[in-house]
């Protein structure tokens, strides 16, 4: 089992789904059952084909493991895929949520479901393409190919306002990106090379590595997204299908914080250090101002939206906060948000497929039809809050427990965001919940059915469990974060010295 | 000239003697036999054609001829195989148009192949003469081309735009070549660059350097030379339009390289900054001009002069990546510009009626999942996004210039790809997001074959990239 290439098998796998959707007749309920089985069915075996990456992963070692490296391109470029403790978990997190993704789509996508499945698996192939690649270009190209099914997605099974989303969503992402390709040129003409782990060694030189930082910056800036650069989330949360909301807030939100964790921080210490005061200005009026507005919505998505962009605050604090309970907090509030957000999300998804809208004000009283429904919203909401005992607790608390040990007033601000989380979130949840229920489009509304359950109840869990026991995750990353953090010190002290000796 | 450096001369230009032959016997049977000709005619110049690029192949001539005014190395090759290609695509895509296009004339074939000609001995140019008798060659053809279809408004003005404003920049290009010739006292571009290296350049050779540098920037259409292009690109049947948006521009951008990093390689810095300014304002004129377009063979015509500016980036760059980028960049825009015209071509509703804008396209995804799904991988490529063939051309270009530490030109060009990529999307967002407004009539097999192979190359270009890649670099290597 050892010589199996079995990140590249997990990377591809969705594409034998894709070439086998392709010869499927979508006519008919019987050619849309096919679809849907066989879309299941792919990312089912591709979640359990993945769980080997975590079985075959050791703890202990803080390099990358099962690495795969062939030229490619003849140019100096490599296809070299690899894991260590940071970019794992990411990995599995992607597997697992597309079955949960292919579930919640089972009616609510009524049209063109063929074409819809294809584009959901490239994209789960692009987006463990992102976390797997050790190549700058490679990573560039799984990073920016994402934008094309999922600009597809929102395009064609969004919303009202859904072309206007899907050009935000498109043109925002692409213009933060292309710098970073052009940074990423000339970490080749400065290193020779495009190779992440040699990249990683080398040390730019101090006026280079603000000019890197700023162009890696941009693209995961927006990426991430941090304020002000976030408008375009809400749009394409919004016109989004569901499924198509749980993958860019789920998985797509967390390629910019691994790029931090795998490209900023490592490569660029120097400057990291110099921006991070900047990074968490950014972060704290992220936290605050995004959940005032927050606050204020009507719309289910863009509050959960506005309440994505406030939590990826606290990680950009805790990577920048450089220690190892910022950077470990911020990974795992990365996964929880991943699990979390997506069962938000999933959770609006079921009303709206019975209701057809996400108006806050349509709903009320839910409790009293839909008990299930309440109890799994009731965690969901709980764990977004941060309460402890979900996992959205450890994530938060270890983020702030990581910037108080750099910068006091960030962690009382950000602390802060705590408070208006819970006050957003619970109010949201009393008005759609809560109350008598009046309205009569709800009184013949159903509790969840088996669909749904099987969807909701596997990520109820999974919060709970990591809230309690989170130990696995922090035992799979420590060794990674560990080395990170002791070569970022390492290179800071270097040249703190270098300047010493200067004057 | 002795018969041996004869036969060694005409040994070396094997290629172009087919053409030039082939075409003259085929002039006879056309006149011989009329217009109901037309269709073996054609046939027989793609055999040409196949015949012209096989030897290309297979022998791999090397080596200078007639008196150093023909150069034969592995840059031509290249170039010339791409060209060839070009040609070849563009003459079969005719073959199922022929009659609706009013193409059906047997000295279509014949110009095409005699501009074909053209294009390859201006690829092989290396003597002012022969650069400007060969650019001659090729424009006289493509005018006539242009306005093939002479009872069409349109066509004509095309035809007559082209000539007209050919003809100015062809006396630019002839008056800088005097100029160059006055003050270097040579022709040749091996000589030229010998005396510009030996002496301080003079201010004379620097206007005739701006001058041939006009005449060719014409050609392949860069701002502010570009005028030309939006009109004749929607006024020549589109066949015609495929066919000069492939191999003229290959030709001319290929002698573009050979006349900066040959005969002016001694003055770099001179024509690197004007290189620079052209490169910058063919991006921003090419995304931001397409941005209003309704008509997508207009926008096809921005699209290109964005293209080419995009090119212009690797020469600009002035070293041997930069050269070996522009021929990837080359490549892989002459594919994706044949695949597009393929789908414009097939641009028919069942009633037989031609269609041209971009709207005609709603819902191509459901009326025609396939020609959908190749134009789509187009569109996307054209805008540069990865994993697409564009994307290595724009990356190996703009590895080329940060090499070159032009930092400036390739952030603001690599910002306008953004800006250019909202026009591509559009296109996509019309056949995927749109409702289907009438189908197209059934798309003819040459068609499909060629827009679907196109899609297929700019889908695999990462896996068979590496030997593409490893020949431009081959190729740039000619020049250092």
């Amino acid at each position: 089992m050892t010589d199996w290439p079995i990140l590249s098998t997990v990377t591809f796998l969705p594409l034998v789904g894709v070439a086998l959707l392709l010869f499927t007749r979508e006519d008919g309920a019987f050619g849309r059952r096919n679809i849907l089985n066989v879309a299941l069915l792919t990312t089912v075996f591709t979640f359990l084909v993945s769980l080997f990456v975590w079985i075959g992963f050791d703890n202990s070692n803080a390099g990358f493991q099962m690495v795969e490296k062939h030229d490619w391109l003849g140019t100096g470029i490599a296809y070299h895929v690899g894991v260590d403790g940071i970019s794992m978990l990411f990995v599995i997190l992607t597997t697992f949520l597309m079955p949960f993704c292919v579930l919640a789509s089972w009616n609510a996508i009524e049209k063109r479901i063929k074409e819809y499945m294809i584009a959901f698996l490239i994209m789960e192939t692009m987006m463990i393409g992102v976390f797997v690649a050790l190549d700058t270009v490679l990573f560039y190209v799984f990073f920016e190919a994402t934008l094309i099914p999922m600009f597809i997605i929102i395009g064609v099974w969004g919303g009202k306002d859904r072309v206007y989303a899907s050009y935000k969503f498109f043109l925002y992402t692409l213009l933060g990106s292309v710098l970073m390709m052009l940074a990423i040129m000339a970490m080749y003409w400065q290193a020779g090379t495009t190779d992440v782990p040699t990249l990683m060694k080398y040390s730019f030189p101090a006026g280079l590595q603000t000019w890197l930082w700023l162009a890696f910056f941009a693209s995961f800036a927006v990426k991430m997204p941090m304020w002000p650069v976030h408008t375009w989330l809400p749009d394409a949360h919004v016109q989004a299908p569901t499924a198509g909301s749980v993958i860019l807030a789920g998985v797509m939100l967390k390629l910019g914080g691994y790029g931090f964790l795998r490209f900023s921080l490592p490569m660029f210490p120097l400057a990291s250090d110099l921006f991070a005061p900047f990074v968490f200005t950014l972060s704290v009026i992220a936290i605050v101002y995004t959940s005032l507005v927050a606050l204020m919505q009507d719309d289910i998505k863009k509050l959960i939206a506005y309440s994505s962009v406030a939590h990826m605050g606290y990680v950009t604090m805790g990577i920048f906060a450089a220690n190892s309970q910022g950077v470990q907090g911020a990974i795992f509030q990365m996964l929880s948000h991943g699990i979390v957000s997506g069962a938000l999300f999933l959770c609006v998804g079921v009303v709206y497929d019975r209701l057809h809208t996400r108006e806050i004000a349509a709903y009320g009283g839910l409790v009293n039809n839909m008990p299930k429904y309440a109890v799994a919203f009731m965690v969901f909401t709980m764990a977004n809050v941060g309460l402890p005992g979900t996992s959205g607790f450890i994530g938060e608390f270890l983020t702030i427990i990581g910037v108080f040990r750099v910068n006091t007033w960030v962690a009382l601000f950000a602390a802060t965001g705590v408070i208006l989380s819970a006050s957003y979130a619970l109010w949201l949840y009393r008005r759609v919940i809560f109350g008598a229920l009046e309205k009569d489009s709800l009184k013949a509304l159903l509790d969840l059915s088996g669909r749904e359950k099987l969807i909701l109840y596997p990520l109820l869990a999974l919060t709970i469990f990591f809230g309690v026991y989170p130990a696995p995750v922090f035992d799979a990353t420590a060794a990674s974060v560990d080395l990170l953090l002791n070569n970022y010190e390492a290179a800071l002290k270097t040249a703190q010295q270098v300047a010493l000796s200067l004057n | 000239m002795t018969v041996e450096t004869l036969l060694a001369s005409l040994h070396l230009a094997v290629p172009e003697l087919i053409l030039a032959v082939g075409a003259l016997a085929l002039l006879m049977i056309g006149v011989f036999n009329g217009d109901k000709s037309a269709p073996t005619v054609t046939g027989l110049a793609v055999a040409l054609l196949i015949a012209s690029g096989l030897w290309l192949l297979i022998a791999s001539p090397e080596g200078e001829a007639f008196g150093g005014a023909y150069l034969a190395d592995p840059f031509a090759r290249f170039m010339k195989v791409l060209a060839l290609i070009g040609s070849i695509v563009a003459m079969i895509m005719t073959v199922g148009n022929a009659r609706s296009e009013h193409l059906d004339r047997f000295e279509y074939p014949v110009l095409l192949l005699l501009a074909t000609l053209g294009i390859l001995l201006m690829i092989s140019a290396n003597d002012m003469i022969s650069l400007y008798m060969s650019l001659e060659l090729q424009s006289l053809a493509l005018y006539v081309i242009a306005a093939i279809n002479r009872d069409s408004l349109r066509s004509t003005e095309a035809g007559l735009k082209y000539f007209v404003l050919g003809a100015l920049s062809s006396g630019m290009l002839l008056y800088g070549m005097s100029l160059v010739y006055g003050f270097t006292g040579n022709t040749g571009f091996d000589e030229i660059a010998k005396v510009l290296a030996g002496e301080t350049r003079s201010l004379g050779v620097v206007i005739g350097l701006v001058f041939v540098l006009t005449g060719l920037c014409f050609k392949i259409s860069a701002v502010p030379f570009h005028m030309w292009t939006p009109d004749v690109y929607e006024g020549a049947p589109t066949p015609v339009t495929a066919f000069l948006a492939a191999a003229p521009k290959i030709g001319a951008m290929a002698i573009l390289v050979r006349v900066v990093s040959d005969a002016f390689q001694p003055v770099i810095a001179d024509w690197q900054q004007i290189i620079v300014f052209i490169s910058l304002a063919s991006m921003l004129l090419g995304s931001f001009a397409a941005i209003g377009q309704k008509n997508i063979k207009r926008l096809m015509a921005y699209s290109s002069i964005g293209h080419m500016g995009y090119a212009l980036v690797g020469l600009a760059a002035g070293n041997q990546s930069g050269v070996s980028g522009v021929i990837i960049y080359m490549t892989v825009y002459m594919v994706m510009t044949l695949g597009t015209f393929a789908c414009i071509i097939a641009m028919r509703r069942k009633e037989g009626e031609t269609v041209e804008g971009i709207d005609d396209l709603a819902g191509l995804s459901q009326t025609n999942p396939f020609m959908a799904v190749a134009l789509t991988a187009l569109m996307f490529s054209l805008a540069g996004i990865p994993p697409l063939a564009g994307f290595f051309g724009k990356y190996f270009v703009f590895l080329a210039a940060i090499e070159a530490k032009l930092y400036a030109l390739a952030i603001i060009g690599i910002l306008s790809s953004v800006v250019g990529a909202y026009y591509y999307l559009r296109v996509v967002k019309v056949m995927w997001f749109d409702e289907p407004k009438g189908e197209f009539d059934r798309v003819s097999t040459e068609l499909r074959l060629v827009f679907g192979l196109s899609g297929l190359f700019v889908l695999a270009y990462l896996f068979f990239g590496g030997p593409v890649g490893t020949a431009a670099e081959a190729a740039a290597k000619s020049f250092f």
